[in-house]
Formats: structure tokens, sequence, C-alpha cells
């Protein structure tokens, strides 16, 4: 027993080790994944961000088939960039609708006048309240949704032109 | 001379907004006119984790998010809502990580035990020196 606690303190030590040398070499996973995955969309109605596009409540997400709610703001720099991803998928045949995220109607026109308009609606949420009720933590970020109006997935971050096929798969998934 | 006037009107200058043109929520920066309401809110908006700077709380933070996260819990607390129920409403968006309120979930009952499982261990350690300090 005595013998034991002699290498007790070595053996505490030798874990603290191992435990930092596993937080150095593991890349840290800082991204906040929704609850809300699998759940029904939370209800919102929101006006419009454009002048040329309807506004966006949720009941309008539930159209018996799945649909993409890409969350963007003219502001952001990743969203410019997933621009011609999104208007890839439109072309695939996608319905998008979008949510501007603390934006303005003239800067949202200028955007889309720049990069492209592939929504067919755009909600206007200028303090983040369906963003934080969707459990979203951030711009640009896209939810899956099924035909039923429930989130089938949630895609963090830009959409790359190598996510795009698995985006169409999981679409396809949501049927 | 104009070196020093130049850093003055550096000092005077707003930074520009690095996120949103937009002002901030109305609530966000503003207290709530009946104190206890304000305490209330303030208490559970320091134990909220911003999603942006995720090692600050929404308190501290001068991410827009986490603005109109203040303002939108000043609007509920104002609405009669408790804070407990605004937390719950949070942890079922994020999960627990957006609390920093420590729950009882089973992963953290190594956490509640080590304070008990140390103060036996003391305990141990001090019965075995009085003992060994009887014996002559």
């Amino acid at each position: 027993m005595r013998r034991l606690f002699i290498w007790l303190p070595l053996m505490l030590l030798l874990a603290f080790v191992g435990l930092f040398a596993s937080g150095l070499f593991r890349p840290d996973d800082r991204v906040i994944h929704s609850r809300l995955v699998g759940q029904p969309l939370p209800a919102f109605s929101l006006p419009a961000a454009a002048s040329d596009r309807p506004p966006l409540a949720s009941t309008q997400l539930a159209t018996g088939k799945p649909r993409l709610l890409n969350i963007f703001a003219s502001w952001c720099v990743p969203c410019a960039a997933e621009a011609p991803q999104l208007m890839a998928l439109k072309q695939a045949g996608v319905e998008i609708d979008a949510i501007a995220i603390r934006d303005a109607r003239p800067d949202v026109d200028r955007f889309l006048a720049r990069y492209g308009n592939p929504y067919a609606r755009i909600g206007l949420d200028a303090r983040s309240a369906v963003q934080i009720a969707l459990g979203s933590s951030g711009v640009p970020e896209s939810f899956v949704i099924d035909g039923q109006g429930r989130i089938a997935y949630q895609h963090i971050g830009d959409i790359r032109a190598d996510d795009v096929p698995m985006i169409l798969d999981r679409l396809r998934d949501a049927q | 001379m104009t070196r020093l006037v130049a850093l003055l009107l550096a000092l005077l200058a707003t930074p520009l907004a690095a996120q949103t043109a937009l002002p901030p929520a109305p609530w966000a920066d503003r207290q709530i006119p009946d104190p206890a309401q304000e305490r209330q809110a303030r208490a559970l908006m320091e134990t909220i984790r911003c999603l942006t700077c995720q090692s600050q709380s929404i308190a501290d933070s001068g991410a827009s998010m986490a603005g109109d996260m203040r303002s939108q819990i000043r609007e509920r607390i104002m609405a009669g809502e408790k804070p407990e129920a605004i937390r719950q409403w949070l942890i079922s968006r994020y999960g627990d990580w957006v609390s920093y309120e420590p729950t009882a979930a089973p992963i953290l009952w190594p956490l509640w035990a080590a304070p008990l499982l140390l103060l036996a261990l003391g305990l141990l350690l001090l019965r075995g020196r009085i003992k060994r300090g009887k014996q002559p």
C-alpha cells in the first residue's frame, strides 16, 4: 500500500503530461453545432431584406420539398466567397431561401447586385433573433430543411466548391 | 506638438464597426429601468458564453451577436420571463456549452464529488498522522 503511494505523484505527473500532449496534438474543435438538427424549425416571420425578393416566414419552408436555408450578411466576407457555390446549387435545381443577419436593405441590394442572387425569398433578421432561435452561431451557415419543415443538416461556414455534391446528397436524403 | 495633437485626435476617433454597420440593438447597452430586473438580467448575462468570442461572457463581449443576445435577454426579462427559463431556452439551441453555470449532468458528477473525495483523503492522512504521533 505504502509503496503504491510513493508512485502516485509520478503517475499523476505522467497523466497530466499525457493530457497536455493530447491537447497539443489534437486540433481544437470550436464549432458550435445547433441542437435543433432533427427538430422542426422554430416559428418566425421576417420582413423582406431585399427590394426584389419577398419576405420569409418559417411556414414557407415546409413545402413538401427539401430546401436550403442560407444565413448570410452583406458585411460578411466568406458569404461573398460562398456566392458562386450557391449559384451552382440553384442551377442544380435547389430552392434556396435566405436570412440576412444585422443587415440593411440597401446593403443587401448592393451585395446581391455584386455577387448574384440565388435566393427565392430573403428575410431580414436585424437583431439576430431568428439566428439565435436557430442555434446558429455565425455567418455564413446553411440549413437543409426537409419537406415537413424539419432541420435535416446544418453546414457551418461557407460552402466550398467541393462541399456542393455533399449538400446535394443531404438535400436528396431529406426528401 | 503636431504629434501630440495627432495622438489626442486618435484617442477621440471612434473605431470603425468591424462587423456590421447597424447600430446596436436597443437594450444591448442600456439598463432596464427596474434595478431588480437589471440585476437578474446582468447575473444571467455574466453566465452566458459569447458565441463569437468564446472565452468571454456576453456581458463582457463587444461582438455584435453578444449585443443582440444581451438585448434579447433584457427584453425577455422585462416581459416577465424567468432567467433560468431563458438559460434553458439557450441551452436547447446551443447545448450546455453556452452556459457557464455548471449543471448536475452525470458528466460533472466527478467535479461535484471532488471536494468530498479530497476532504476524505485529507481526514485519512490526518488520522494516520495522529495515530503515528501518539506512538512514543
